[in-house]
C-alpha cells in the first residue's frame, strides 16, 4: 500500500513539473511586460521595477529563481494590488471556494449516484426516462447559463434568497451557487452511476447473489454499490478541475470574493503572477486530488492493492 | 458474440436502430432546423448585426419593428446577433473538434499500433498531460496572447484531443489482433499503409460517436471562454458572449439572457442525443 | 415423489430482433439423490432452462410450463418466497469461479451471508459453519484463508469455494452449471470426485449441465441431451452410451475423442449448424443437419416416446435409429 502511494506520488511530479515549466515560459513570452498598461513610464522607474521584479536578469536565472520562491511556497507580488503578495490574495480566496466547493462536490455525488441508481434499477422505465432526461438536460446547460437563470427565478421573480454577495457565508448565499455549481455534475455522475450500475448488475457475481437467495437491497447496497461507485471515484480527479473552473464563472456570477474571481480579475487586468499563482495553485490542488482518489481506488478495490 | 468484420451490415443495423431512436432523431431534426437558421440568418432580418437601432433600445421582442428577440442594451438587433453568435460556437466547435480528432486518432492509431516501449512512452505522455488543467491554460493563453479566434480553435482542439488518443488506442490494440489486420501485415504492407488503410476506417464507430460529443464540449468551452469576455470580441459575438451580455441585464431584459441561452442549450442538447443515440445504435449491448 | 418435477417448460426472450425462443416444451423429473446431466451446444437452452426454473431470468425473459419442486409449484411463488428457497433449498454452482464471486468482498463475508440470511446466524456462529464446510470441500488452512479475497485463491480452489458456498445450507438440490469448464484438466477430475463424495455425504440430487460428455460420465446417473431448447434423447448413462438412438446424439458421440478410436480414423464433426432461435424450423430442429431427414421430420416435432424401459426418444425415424 506505501509503496502504491510512494508510486503514484512519483507519478504526479512530472505533471507538476510540467506545469510549472509552461507556466514560466508562457508568461515570459507573452508580448508586453507587465507594466505595459501604467502608459509610459520613465525610463528609470521601469528599470527600477524590472530590478525589484528580477526581470533584468537573463531567463534560466529567472526561472531557477522562479521555482526556488515556489519552492518556498512564495507566489510573489501581485502586480496590480501592489500591497499585496500573491500568497495573500489566494490565502483570502480559497477557504470561500473551498467551501463552496466542497460543498457543490458532496451534493453532486450524494445526488448523483442516488438518482443514478434509481434509474439502473428501473431500467427504461418511466422513472429512468425521467431522471435521464433531467441529467441530459443538466449536461446541456451549462453553469453560466444555469446561474443567471436560477437568480432570474429564485431572486428576482421568487424573492426568496439572495441574488448574489457573500455575506459572511450566511446558508441563504450558499444555496444558489451551490447548486449552479453542482448540478451539471449532478447529472454526469447520475449517467455515469446508471451506467456502471447497469453492468455491475448483468455481472456473473450479481447472479450469483440472487442464487443465493439475497433479498434485493442486500444485493444491491453490499454487492452493487461498491463497484459501481468505482467509476465515480475515478470521475471525481475530473470533478475537481471541473468545480475549480465552474467556480470561476459561478463567483464571478454571484460576486462572491473566492479564487475564482481573483482569477478571472486577474485575468482581465493582466495581472500577470496573480493569474499565474492562481494556477499553480489550481494545478497542485487538481495533481493532489487525482492522487488522493488513485489512493481511494485502491481501498476500494481490494485487486488494485497487491498489484 | 462478436461477428465479423464490421462490414455493410454493421452500418446498415446501426442506421436502423439509430432512427429508431426517437430522441436521437428528433434532435438531428431540430439541430438541422438550428444549422439552417443559422446559415441563412442575414436574409431573414433587416438588421445587421452590429447595425444600431437608436430608437430602440434594449426593447423586448417588437415583431413591428422585426426585432423578433427585441434589442441589446445598445439597440442592436438580437435575433441576428444570436443567429451570428451560433455561427460563431457552431464553427469553434466542429473546426476545434476537427483539430482534436487529427492529433488523437494520429497519436493514438500510432501508439497502439507500434505497441511496445513507443505505446508506453506516448500514453505516459497522455497521463501526464490528463492531469494538467488545461483550461487555465487556456485562458493564460488567451490573457497572454491576445484575443484570437484563429489561436481559440488550436488551443481548445489542442486540449481535448487526450480523450480521442485513449479511446483510438485501446481499439487499435484490439484491431491489431484481428485477422484482416494480421493478413495485411503477411501480404507486406508497410506500417502507414496499415494503419491509413485498415485500422482508421475500422475506427469510425468509435470515432463519430467522441466526435458528436466533443462539439458540444468545445462549444461549451468556447462559450465559457467568450463569457469570462475572452473569446470573440466586439462587435462579432458568440452564444456565450450573448449570455454574458444577456446576465448584466438579467432584471431589465430577461429576453437577452433566455434567447442566446435556449440555442446555445438546445444545441448542445441535440448534440449529447445525437451521440448518445449514435452510441447505443452502434454497441447496442449497452442498452 | 420427484424432488424436482419440470412440464412443458417454454422461455422466451424479447429482443429488439424479434422474439428468442430458448427453451421450448422441456420436461424432465429428478429423483431424491440422483443425478441429472444436460447435455448441449452452447445455445440449446440448457443453462436458461435451470436458471429460468430458479426465478433467475433475466429481464426480457417470460417463462411458461410447472416446475414442481418437493411437490411445491415454484413458477406461482411470489418472488420473495423464490428467493428464500435458492441458496437454501435449492443452491448453485456456476462455470467461471472468478467471475462467479464478488472481486469487492471476503470469501467469508460471502459466505457468512448465505448462513445469515437462511438460518438466521450471528457472524461467530455462521464463520465457523464457513470454515467448517471449506475443510469439507479440502481447502487447506481455511481458517486463514477466508479472510482473503477471492482473486488470491487459486482457480481449481475458488470453484472449491464456489461449492462450500452452495452447500452451506445442506440444499436438497445443487445445480452444477458447467463446474469444470473454466478449470484445468487435472483440477477438473478433483473437483468432479468432490462433487460425487459430497452427492453421498449430504444426498442431495445433482442437475449437472454441461457440453462435456466425459463430465457426464463420470457424475451422472440419467442424461438429457437438449437440441434447439427441446430434449431428444433421454436415457440412464450407459444405455445412452451404448445405445444412442438420436441422430444428433450420435453425432456428439462421435465427435468426442476416445482412447478406443483406432488411430487414423477421423473425428467426425456434425456437419451444419444450429437453426436460429429466433426463427425455429416447423419439423424437427435437427433436420436441417441430419444425415437420415426424410420429408415428414421437415413438417412436425417429433414428439417424446418411450422406447425402451427408461429410455426416451423424440425423432421420427421409423423404425428408430
Amino acid at each position: 500500500m506505501l509503496y502504491y502511494a510512494l508510486k503514484r506520488l512519483l507519478g504526479a511530479l512530472p505533471t507538476l513539473f510540467l506545469l510549472l515549466t509552461l507556466a514560466f515560459f508562457m508568461m515570459r513570452l507573452a508580448p508586453g511586460g507587465p507594466f505595459d498598461s501604467e502608459k509610459s513610464l520613465p525610463p528609470e522607474i521601469q528599470a527600477n521595477l524590472d530590478r525589484k521584479y528580477h526581470l533584468d536578469e537573463p531567463l534560466p536565472a529567472q526561472y531557477l529563481r522562479y521555482l526556488g520562491d515556489l519552492l518556498r511556497g512564495d507566489l510573489g507580488p501581485s502586480f496590480q494590488y501592489q500591497d499585496y503578495t500573491v500568497n495573500e490574495l489566494i490565502a483570502a480566496g480559497f477557504p470561500v471556494s473551498a467551501r463552496l466547493g466542497l460543498l457543490a462536490m458532496a451534493l453532486a455525488v450524494v445526488l448523483g449516484v442516488a438518482l443514478g441508481t434509481l434509474a439502473a434499477l428501473h431500467q427504461n422505465r418511466p422513472a429512468d426516462h425521467a431522471v435521464m432526461t433531467l441529467a441530459m438536460t443538466g449536461i446541456s446547460i451549462p453553469n453560466f447559463v444555469l446561474a443567471p437563470l436560477l437568480i432570474l427565478l429564485f431572486a428576482v421573480h421568487l424573492g426568496w434568497l439572495p441574488a448574489g454577495g457573500w455575506n459572511g457565508s450566511r446558508w441563504q448565499n450558499l444555496v444558489l451557487p451551490v447548486i449552479a455549481l453542482a448540478l451539471p455534475l449532478v447529472a454526469y455522475i447520475a449517467r455515469l452511476t446508471r451506467g456502471s450500475m447497469i453492468e455491475v448488475l448483468r455481472a456473473p457475481f450479481i447472479r450469483t447473489a440472487r442464487a443465493k437467495g439475497l433479498p434485493e437491497h442486500t444485493l444491491i447496497l453490499r454487492h452493487a454499490l461498491k463497484p459501481a461507485l468505482l467509476p465515480v471515484v475515478s470521475f471525481l480527479g475530473p470533478a475537481t478541475a471541473a468545480i475549480l473552473t465552474g467556480s470561476v464563472v459561478v463567483e464571478q456570477i454571484f460576486g462572491i470574493p473566492g479564487l475564482g474571481r481573483h482569477f478571472v480579475q486577474g485575468a482581465l487586468n493582466r495581472d500577470y503572477t496573480l493569474v499565474m499563482g492562481v494556477v499553480i495553485f489550481y494545478g497542485a490542488l487538481i495533481i493532489l486530488f487525482n492522487f488522493i482518489v488513485d489512493l481511494l481506488y485502491a481501498v476500494l478495490d481490494p485487486r488494485v492493492r497487491y498489484r | 458474440m462478436t461477428g465479423g468484420a464490421p462490414g455493410r451490415s454493421l452500418w446498415q443495423d446501426a442506421r436502423r436502430r439509430l432512427l429508431r431512436n426517437r430522441a436521437a432523431v428528433t434532435a438531428m431534426v431540430i439541430l438541422a432546423i438550428i444549422i439552417l437558421l443559422v446559415t441563412a440568418a442575414p436574409w431573414l432580418s433587416p438588421w445587421q448585426f452590429d447595425q444600431i437601432d437608436w430608437d430602440r433600445l434594449s426593447i423586448p421582442p417588437d415583431p413591428a419593428s422585426r426585432h423578433w428577440f427585441g434589442t441589446d442594451a445598445v439597440g442592436r438587433d438580437l435575433f441576428v446577433r444570436t443567429l451570428l453568435g451560433g455561427r460563431v460556437s457552431l464553427l469553434v466547435g466542429v473546426v476545434a473538434t476537427l483539430v482534436s480528432l487529427a492529433i488523437g486518432v494520429t497519436w493514438g492509431a500510432v501508439a497502439g499500433y507500434l505497441g511496445g516501449r513507443v505505446d508506453a512512452v506516448m500514453m505516459r505522455v497522455v497521463d501526464i498531460l490528463y492531469a494538467m488543467p488545461f483550461m487555465f491554460f487556456v485562458i493564460l493563453l488567451m490573457v497572454f496572447f491576445g484575443r484570437d479566434i484563429l489561436l481559440l480553435f488550436v488551443a481548445i482542439g489542442a486540449i481535448n484531443w487526450l480523450d480521442m488518443a485513449r479511446i483510438v488506442r485501446g481499439q487499435t490494440l484490439a484491431l491489431k489482433q484481428r485477422e484482416f489486420v494480421e493478413a495485411a501485415v503477411a501480404s507486406g504492407l508497410t506500417t502507414p499503409a496499415i494503419i491509413g488503410r485498415h485500422i482508421v476506417p475500422n475506427l469510425l464507430g468509435v470515432v463519430a460517436v467522441y466526435v458528436t460529443l466533443t462539439i458540444p464540449q468545445v462549444i461549451l468551452v468556447e462559450s465559457f471562454l467568450s463569457f469570462l469576455g475572452l473569446g470573440v470580441q466586439e462587435p462579432f459575438t458568440s452564444w456565450g458572449a450573448l449570455v454574458n451580455d444577456g446576465a448584466q441585464e438579467i432584471e431589465s431584459a430577461p429576453w437577452s439572457l433566455l434567447f442566446p441561452a435556449s440555442f446555445l442549450a438546445v444545441t448542445l442538447f441535440c448534440f449529447n442525443f445525437i451521440g448518445d443515440g449514435l452510441r447505443d445504435a452502434l454497441d447496442p449491448r449497452d442498452r | 415423489m420427484a424432488l424436482l418435477e419440470v412440464r412443458d417448460l417454454e422461455i422466451r426472450f424479447h429482443t429488439d430482433d424479434g422474439e428468442v425462443r430458448a427453451v421450448n416444451g422441456l420436461s424432465f423429473r429428478l429423483e431424491r439423490g440422483e443425478t441429472l446431466g444436460i447435455v448441449g451446444e452452447s445455445g440449446s437452452g440448457k443453462s436458461q432452462a435451470v436458471l429460468g426454473l430458479m426465478g433467475l431470468l433475466a429481464d426480457n425473459g417470460r417463462l411458461r410450463g410447472s416446475v414442481r419442486f418437493d411437490g411445491e409449484e415454484l413458477t406461482r411463488l411470489p418472488r420473495n418466497a423464490l428467493a428464500r428457497l435458492r441458496g437454501r433449498r435449492i443452491a448453485m454452482v456456476f462455470q467461471d469461479p472468478l467471475s462467479a464471486l464478488n472481486p469487492h468482498l471476503t470469501v467469508e463475508r460471502q459466505m457468512t451471508e448465505v448462513l445469515t440470511r437462511h438460518e438466521g446466524m450471528g457472524r461467530r456462529a455462521a464463520r465457523r459453519r464457513a470454515i467448517e464446510m471449506l475443510e469439507a470441500v479440502q481447502v487447506p488452512d481455511a481458517a486463514r484463508r477466508i479472510r482473503r479475497y477471492p482473486h488470491e485463491f487459486s482457480g481449481g480452489m475458488r470453484q472449491r469455494v464456489v461449492i462450500a458456498m452452495a452447500l452451506l445450507c445442506r440444499p436438497d438440490l445443487l445445480i452444477a452449471d458447467e463446474p469444470t469448464t473454466a478449470l484445468d484438466v487435472t483440477v477438473q477430475a478433483q473437483v468432479l470426485r468432490l462433487l460425487r463424495d459430497l452427492q453421498q455425504r449430504f444426498h442431495m440430487s445433482i442437475l449437472l449441465i454441461t457440453h462435456d460428455l466425459g463430465v457426464v460420465a463420470g457424475l451422472s446417473d440419467r442424461v438429457l441431451v437438449m437440441y434447439a431448447g427441446r430434449a431428444c434423447e433421454e436415457a440412464g448413462v450407459r444405455e445412452l452410451f451404448h445405445h444412442p438412438r438420436h441422430p444428433y446424439t450420435l453425432g456428439l458421440l462421435q465427435s468426442v475423442p476416445r482412447l478406443d478410436t483406432p488411430a487414423g480414423e477421423p473425428l467426425r464433426a456434425i456437419p451444419g449448424s444450429p437453426p436460429s432461435l429466433l426463427q425455429l424450423p416447423a419439423g424437427c430442429a435437427f433436420a436441417e443437419r441430419c444425415p437420415r431427414a426424410r420429408p415428414a421430420c421437415r413438417e412436425t416435432p417429433p414428439a417424446m416416446r418411450e422406447i425402451a424401459p427408461g429410455h426416451h426418444l423424440a425423432c421420427h425415424l421409423e423404425p428408430p435409429p
